[in-house]
């Protein structure tokens, strides 16, 4: 989700570099601040994206890590590869979730993260069971290696499309039973609602500006990119970063910095630099290669396209769908962001949202990138094609990658697709335009 | 064979070869207003449904008989083949028997095959039965009575009638037999494989799939009085193994068959899981609900679906080696199951540190080739034969 590791060239004009060097100083002082935690004696919690509870998790004085962050950088960097060789070699399946394998790999290897620094064990692992199953057979296997308590958190899913009262209230309990006694025994401190609200009180302000930013893609020309860029703006809201003053000033410099370049109608940032013609505007739905992300991104780039709204930059919130984190309701809203994350939704509203985005963001096509390591995202796929070009009439694409294995990623055959979707897209308004 | 036992395995062997589901249509017809609620793997509260009248129906997938034709558009090459056999099912209109149908929240592939239901057969009732992952009772309990009574109110609207206390607490009796029946049968396989063979006992199991349990209770009850009535069949020098990873996405039954050739007695599965998710008696005394909740929070079955507590996984499969004197494990999983495939490694170091032995192999539903499999549990059969100390 989050790479300033390995983030787009930095371009020559300075105003727009500021949020990209502070993410890049944020997110390499969070994991040095991770790997000193022993010597500094903090504590720390393993947890997932989709569900997160950071704001609980630092109100305990608490520092967050991500398996699933550490899996994707370890993919950017090309060593995911070889992480999953390890725990294929300790008899994972070849058929299951690489961002686990990746991760019991890169623990079996020495747990160096991806600064070059070893990565301290986890005082506690917050199961925060929200939209993938994988994510509760991870942390037991986790817990298998690591001597220590797991908090699990089960986030009931929204098939119904909405979220019932007593789904809250489950929630609810859970954090009052079982996950905040974990956090207050793990920490030594006890649960400080103020606190916690205050937290939530910047997280809200922060999710208006990443809000913003995702929807100045309505623009035409979009000034960003909405899921190759689009995985770098999410990157300190999805991760350790809600309700700090951090994330509340990168999130201002970002929004400023896009206003800045719709004023002077600049397109996307890129790793070749400003994209300067938008021929196609697409929607995404699935997460991006992390092997090859650059290749991947330069396939879309070098076409003129576009991506001006994606599904993946909501597997940690749907921001845009209008939830902010209440303080008034402390519990209650940490409870319905779970629940109202991207995966956590039935497929039905699952196609209703993205239907949306084709038609707000006025988009010429759609494409899905169909992940073989994610069930979640990816049962359902061919069905959510249908329906959506039969809904709106806009033809979509389907290409088939994976998140961290290099081995499924075939570059000739998805530049291939992509090129051949794109024609398609062309003669259609060649068509529609004769 | 025994003309009566003979004419009992055809019987069981032609439901299970039945993708018309012809038994639920009968039963429908013999009763007009009948209805009938399919469910897919693993456990759904089907007390409930029996409560309503309604026949509660499991649908398994189609095994390796059924030409997967439109099935396998809806699905990427690499998802489980469970949910191209039941699309392909409903799509070929064999499924119109069914009133209803219940994904329980097993994986992602079920889960989101609840979605597809939803979006394909928009008139038809679906639920997604989001079983909680809470053993709280004061938290999970309460989150899964609510749930309950959801799909309690859900079943009365369905099939026009109410769902009274006395007729859920006779549902349970009923299914306490019947899952009683199914552990003495269990037991007795246990005690001589040879006499009750997997390849028919599973098939006596799959019939609870389709018949009402009362008429599934008594098929089990006869099946247990014929079977040893066979005097020729006798003990061979084979394995006692345990099977483990199929309790969705079922084996072919030339597998059962080629695990029994190759020199494996199975002496305990979990195929078919749900038939026999409750691990003893419900009460049938109080609130019928909440018995139902006390049950699922207390006595479900140990799987890879559900979430354990620190220090638990394995341990009911070494019970079950233990208790059922087995000399080894196969796993035996669907390629691409996630709960079962991530589940192996953490069973495998448990049985390590028990010093019990043990394989592993992937299968599909429609493995039509078994040369492979059958070389590996020959050789894991002869292995433990010749050099176990278990």
């Amino acid at each position: 989700m989050t790479a300033a590791s390995a983030s787009p060239r930095v371009p020559t004009e300075a105003g727009k570099e500021r949020s990209m060097s502070l993410q890049k100083q944020m997110i390499a002082g969070h994991y040095t601040a991770l790997s000193r935690a022993p010597q500094d004696g903090r504590k720390v919690v393993y947890t997932f994206v989709p569900g997160n509870l950071t704001e609980l998790v630092r109100s305990f004085n608490l520092l967050p890590m991500l398996p699933e962050i550490n899996a994707l950088q370890s993919g950017m960097r090309k060593l995911s590869g070889d992480y999953i060789a390890e725990a294929e070699k300790h008899g994972h399946s070849e058929d299951v979730c690489t961002y686990v394998k990746c991760d019991i790999g890169m623990l079996k290897k020495g747990n160096i993260g991806p600064t070059g620094e070893k990565l301290p064990p986890p005082d506690l692992l917050l199961l925060s069971y929200t939209g993938c199953f994988t994510f509760m057979k991870w942390f037991e296997l986790l817990r298998q290696e690591y001597d220590c308590p797991v908090a699990m958190l089960h986030v009931p899913y929204q098939s119904e499309g909405r979220i019932l009262p007593h789904h809250v209230d489950y929630i609810v309990q859970q954090l009052c039973t079982e996950v905040i006694p974990k956090l207050e025994q793990v920490s030594g401190l006890r649960y400080d609602e103020d606190r916690l609200r205050e937290m939530l009180r910047l997280s809200a302000q922060a999710e208006d500006d990443l809000v913003w930013v995702l929807e100045s893609a309505k623009h035409i020309p979009s000034p960003i990119d909405a899921y190759f860029g689009g995985v770098y703006y999410i990157g300190p809201m999805f991760t350790a970063f809600r309700g700090t003053a951090e994330g509340v000033a990168y999130y201002r410099t970002l929004h400023e910095e896009v206003e800045e370049r719709l004023r002077s109608g600049l397109g996307p940032l890129t790793p070749e630099g400003s994209q300067e013609k938008e021929r196609y505007r697409l929607v995404m739905e699935g997460p991006p290669n992390w092997t090859s992300f650059r290749e991947f991104w330069k396939m879309f780039y070098d076409e003129g396209a576009v991506v001006v709204a994606s599904s993946y930059t909501k597997v940690g919130g749907l921001y845009d769908g209008g939830f902010r984190h209440d303080p008034a309701r402390p519990l209650e809203t940490l409870a319905e962001y779970c629940m109202g994350c991207y995966t956590n939704l039935g497929l039905p509203t699952r196609v209703e949202l993205l239907e949306r985005y084709i038609r707000e963001y006025r988009a010429d096509g759609f494409m899905i990138n169909s992940i073989k390591s994610c069930n979640s995202f990816s049962v359902g796929q061919l069905l959510m094609l249908r329906q959506l070009e039969q809904r709106t009439g806009v033809p979509g694409g389907f290409i088939e990658s994976d998140l961290v294995d290099p081995r499924y990623f075939s570059a000739a055959n998805i530049k291939n697709r992509i090129e051949s979707y794109l024609q398609m897209l062309e003669q259609k308004r060649a068509g529609a335009n004769p | 064979m025994n003309p009566e036992l003979s004419n009992l395995v055809q019987r069981v062997q032609e439901l299970n070869d039945d993708f018309d589901l012809t038994a639920v249509r009968t039963w429908k017809e013999a009763e007009t207003g009948r209805k009938a609620i399919g469910y897919m793997p693993i456990y759904v509260p089907r007390e409930l449904i029996h409560a309503a009248g309604m026949l509660p129906v499991g649908i398994m997938g189609a095994g390796e008989r059924l030409e997967i034709i439109r099935g396998d558009a809806y699905f990427q090459s690499y998802i489980c083949h469970i949910p191209r056999s039941t699309i392909e099912l409903a799509l070929t209109r064999r499924l119109d028997v069914l009133d209803g149908m219940l994904f329980p929240s097993i994986c992602d592939v079920i889960r989101n095959l609840s979605g597809m239901w939803t979006m394909l057969f928009p008139e038809r009732y679906v639920r997604y039965v989001d079983l909680p992952q809470n053993f709280d009772p004061e938290v999970g309990g309460v989150y899964w009575r609510r749930e309950l009574e959801t799909l309690r109110a859900d079943l009365c609207r369905l099939s026009g009638r109410p769902i009274e206390d006395e007729a859920l607490r006779h549902s349970i009796a009923v299914y306490n037999e019947n899952r009683s029946t199914i552990r003495e049968l269990y037991s007795a396989r246990s005690r001589q494989p040879w006499v009750y063979p997997t390849s028919e006992v599973y098939l006596l199991l799959r019939a609870g799939n389709l018949l009402p349990p009362e008429d599934h209770t008594r098929l089990l009850r006869e099946y247990l009085r014929l079977a040893p009535l066979e005097t020729e069949r006798r003990d061979r020098d084979q394995s006692r193994i345990v099977l483990v990873g199929t309790f969705c996405e079922q084996p072919p039954l030339g597998l059962l068959l080629t695990l029994e050739r190759a020199g494996c007695w199975i002496v305990d599965d979990d195929l078919l899981l749900g038939l026999r998710w409750t691990m003893g008696e419900i009460s049938c005394a109080g609130d019928p609900l909440q018995a139902l909740v006390e049950a699922f929070l207390t006595k479900s079955a140990e799987t890879a679906a559900r979430y354990l507590p620190e220090g638990e996984h394995g341990r009911a499969l070494v019970d079950s080696v233990r208790r059922n004197r087995a000399e080894g494990v196969i796993f035996c999983a669907p390629s691409f199951c996630d709960p079962a495939l991530l589940e192996q490694p953490m069973l495998i170091s448990r049985l390590d540190r028990e010093g019990i032995p043990h394989t592993q192999f992937k299968y599909s539903e429609d493995t039509g080739q078994f040369a492979v499999i059958r070389e590996q549990a020959g050789t894991f059969s002869d292995s433990i034969r010749l050099w176990s100390q278990a």
